[in-house]
């Protein structure tokens, strides 16, 4: 049973992490079009979002099973290196007070004005306009979750893991949305993004090494402890780059 | 056609943004194979080259990205 978490949790935890995140940045826009349009277009363009998705899991999942084992590895790994130190770098700049900090509530209040103009200039579409953002956030947010999902599931056949980690985010997010009615701009999303960054970058190592015939000591196991590098890394590199504007201080 | 535009530039904004980060753990994805190529014996060089080489990298990114500010 520990053996069997210690191969499922990374995953889980990845896919789940992962997707909270982008599950709070499509809930977002998904409450601004409720704010300035009402919830019909809004649930509309979701649910549209939501149906094209799951036409695309259903047209391209049954596909990966004929790409060999080791080429697919690869190709999951290195889109999970770009994917995973592109997430991480961004999280240590913004920890490290280089780039500012994503902010929901700016975001939800972007979104809104942007809205509201285009209610000024087409009052007539408006209907259809507040449906395609909806649509567009759930979409392309969600397209970064299938993503997250095959490449950390896909390659040791954890698929179903790695959905059910994903699924339970994307439902807690969007139960507390709904509850609530306002975007999560309490969560730590840096935070979140710096240890999915450190997984998926873990992850991208170890699935790239397998690809190219690499045996790692420890087997699964060795995610965890790169993990513990990049993430030793990423501390580092905050301090690093912090250091430069502390001593500019008087 | 927007929307599927959007779609696609979204989709490789997933994984290029800063393109000189991108194209150095692609070198060092090349470099590791090269190893894997070359040195089949000690498979373990490749991993360590693959390792190292993406940790080295992510620090540079930063480094360049603080000196820039």
């Amino acid at each position: 049973m520990i053996a069997d978490w210690a191969h499922i949790g990374p995953v889980v935890t990845a896919a789940f992490l992962a997707s909270l995140v982008e599950a709070v940045e499509a809930l977002t826009i998904v409450l601004a079009v409720a704010t300035v349009r009402g919830w019909r277009p809004a649930a509309l363009g979701a649910i549209a979002g939501l149906g094209v998705l799951a036409l695309i899991v259903a047209g391209l999942g049954p596909l990966l099973g004929y790409v060999p084992l080791h080429l697919l590895q690869l190709a999951i790994g290195v889109l999970l290196l770009l994917f995973g130190m592109r997430w991480l770098r961004k999280a240590i700049l913004r920890a490290a007070g280089i780039i500012a900090l994503h902010d929901e509530a700016k975001a939800f209040a972007a979104e809104t004005a942007e809205l509201r103009e285009q209610v000024a200039r087409h009052a007539a579409r408006l209907d259809w306009l507040a449906t395609l953002a909806s649509f567009k956030a759930v979409l392309l947010e969600g397209l970064e979750v299938v993503f997250i999902v095959i490449a950390v599931g896909a390659g040791r056949g954890l698929l179903v893991p790695a959905s059910a980690g994903a699924l339970a985010a994307c439902l807690l997010v969007a139960g507390f949305g709904f509850a609530v009615h306002r975007p999560l701009a309490r969560v730590p999303e840096n935070a979140l993004k710096f240890a999915v960054g450190v997984m998926l970058s873990a992850f991208g190592v170890f699935w790239t090494g397998e690809g190219l015939g690499v045996a790692w000591p420890g087997a699964d196991l060795a995610i965890v402890g790169f993990a513990a590098l990049f993430l030793l890394a990423g501390l580092g590199a905050v301090s690093v780059a912090r250091r430069p504007r502390a001593e500019a201080l008087p | 056609m927007n929307t599927v535009g959007a779609a696609l530039r979204e989709l490789l904004g997933l994984f290029v943004d800063d393109g000189a980060l991108a194209a150095e753990i692609l070198a060092v994805v090349m470099l590791a194979a090269a190893a894997a190529a070359l040195v089949p014996d000690v498979p373990l060089a490749a991993g360590a080259i693959l390792l190292l080489g993406c940790l080295g990298v992510l620090m540079a990114s930063v480094a360049r990205a603080a000196r820039r500010r």
